[in-house]
């Protein structure tokens, strides 16, 4: 299924400064091993050594966090859209 | 803008710091992970490219860097006693240039450290002050980190300074942008409190609001800054958020200062992202290290809304993760569902031997009469949510009634009105004469 994956700017040099890119996986997990195979390294920017999603790191799909969501088995709907952010301080 | 927001000049961690930047940070020499430790140029940056930690701004004396006599101890004092009436008399322990104070801005802080002798008699406790900084000029301490920030945004060249902002910040942002002559476009949740909104429109700069909540503008934020809209944007929480964050360490040195050089034994402060209270920690840390206090022992506690108290609840848990929430609390200007620094905060109140503590919105109420009748301060629901916790505190042994205890108002009450205004109304209204009044009051009290 194909998905629209938004970059932060800051992995951008991973996918030769595109601020978007098309995904694919049926799940959150799968998207991101998917994008690891097209962007070499960038999976492990935003996964840990122990396979979960950086602490600093808020992975949106929509308008849904995934942390209230399942996490990295969260189910990616057809064309959706997925956002990794930076987490950033209060106001 | 002088510098391309994405270009980066990641130092090896291995490696001593280079302080060939070509900006003056004053004794600022670089940007660390707080995670990984990895190091990069002073620059608009925030997140480290490594790990996505944190950057926070390094120094010499955290950097084991050499430093000058005047840098330490009783010269150090000696300068700080003899700066102005603001945060710029600290200005030697923050990313500013030396002449900071010179160029226009709102010279925040410096504000009543309130000796709370008729709370602290209600409490129980020996000794309680409420440092009160809803004495700044837009009525919140976020004019302290504004401050910082604007002048990092004139440091980089940037035209606009921005915000994502729970209401506080936003006021803080314009107004220090009206002064400083920088156009600003600062973006709230819709819904906030009316004060904060007339507040935050008031200087004349764009303010928009988002229909979601504060998590959903921040996020906003963060992706608006990836696009050509936000080129030449300062987002003081976000682009700029390292030297933003270090304004908060002027509450932990004025505490200081105004008790005598020395620091309390007991801190109570509010938890939005928990940023504040990493960097009255750092305060203090750096105090002691520069030899400006003794080094002691002292206890920091995290205050938060039950209605949004995801810190809180991880601190009871024993969790070091914290799991996001949906605020629904009166305290908006707390109301931050997925806060940034939480970690960090049931690190330090772990650390300390402290604690993280919540209140009911009830609470907070009663804790904002409580204060205000007490000591005649009128706080924001946020200084009802640190005055609450800190009753809770020693109502169940966790604070020592002997100690010595500061307890932080944050903001003012005029900003939150919406919230007190069932149970602060008339005691009478009379006729304009001497018998209505004695009928209203027969034994006159």
């Amino acid at each position: 299924m194909a998905v629209t994956v938004r970059i932060p700017t800051i992995l951008r040099t991973y996918t030769q400064g595109a601020a978007e890119v098309t995904g694919e996986g049926a799940t959150l997990r799968e998207v991101l091993q998917k994008l690891d195979a097209d962007y070499p390294g960038i999976g492990a920017r935003i996964l840990d050594d122990q396979g979960k999603i950086r602490r600093f790191v808020n992975v949106y799909v929509g308008e849904e966090d995934v942390r209230f969501a399942d996490g990295l088995d969260t189910a990616i709907p057809d064309g959706a859209l997925i956002s990794i952010i930076p987490a950033v301080a209060g106001g | 803008m002088r510098r391309k927001a994405s270009l980066f000049m990641a130092l090896a961690s291995t490696e001593s710091v280079s302080t060939s930047t070509p900006y003056d940070f004053g004794p600022a020499v670089a940007l660390s992970c707080r995670e990984c430790g990895a190091r990069y140029a002073l620059g608009p940056e925030f997140a480290c490219i490594e790990c996505f930690g944190p950057l926070e701004v390094a120094y010499p004396w955290s950097t084991g860097g050499e430093l000058r006599a005047d840098q330490v101890g009783e010269a150090l004092r000696a300068r700080i006693e003899s700066g102005p009436a603001s945060i710029w008399r600290y200005a030697p322990l923050l990313p500013v240039p030396a002449d900071v104070a010179a160029k226009p801005n709102l010279a925040p802080g410096w504000t009543k450290l309130v000796k709370a002798d008729n709370l602290a008699r209600e409490l129980g406790l020996r000794s309680l002050h409420v440092k009160d900084d809803s004495g700044n000029p837009t009525h919140s301490f976020k004019d302290r980190v504004v401050a910082i920030a604007l002048e990092a945004a004139r440091t980089f060249g940037f035209h606009t300074l921005s915000c994502s902002s729970t209401g506080n910040l936003a006021g803080a942002v314009t107004a220090a942008a009206a002064r400083a002559g920088l156009d600003a476009c600062v973006f709230i949740p819709a819904g906030l409190e009316e004060a904060k909104i007339v507040m935050a429109s008031i200087y004349g700069k764009r303010l928009v609001a988002i229909e979601g909540t504060y998590d959903d503008v921040n996020r906003f934020c963060s992706e608006l800054i990836g696009d050509p809209i936000g080129e030449g944007w300062g987002f003081v929480n976000v682009n700029l958020r390292p030297y933003y964050a270090e304004g908060s360490k002027t509450l932990a040195y004025e505490i200081a200062e105004q008790l005598g050089w020395r620091l309390p034994d007991n801190v109570v402060i509010p938890v939005a992202s928990g940023s504040q209270l990493t960097k009255i920690d750092k305060g203090f840390q750096e105090l002691i290290k520069l030899g400006l206090v003794e080094e002691k022992p002292y206890r920091i506690f995290g205050a938060q809304a039950a209605g949004c108290a995801p810190v809180s609840a991880a601190f009871k848990a024993g969790h070091d993760v914290v799991r996001p929430v949906r605020p629904d609390t009166i305290a908006k200007s707390l109301a931050i569902g997925n806060p940034a620094d939480g970690p960090y905060v049931l690190d330090i109140a772990r650390r300390t031997g402290g604690a993280v503590e919540d209140v009911t919105d009830e609470e907070i109420v009663d804790a904002v009469h409580l204060l205000a009748r007490t000591e005649g301060i009128f706080a924001e629901t946020a200084g009802g949510v640190t005055v609450g916790v800190l009753r809770k505190l020693v109502a169940d042994g966790r604070i020592d009634p002997d100690a010595e205890t500061v307890v932080l108002n944050t903001g003012d009450g005029l900003k939150t009105l919406d919230a007190f205004s069932a149970g602060a109304r008339p005691t009478a209204t009379i006729r304009p004469s001497l018998d209505a009044f004695r009928a209203a009051f027969p034994d006159n009290s």
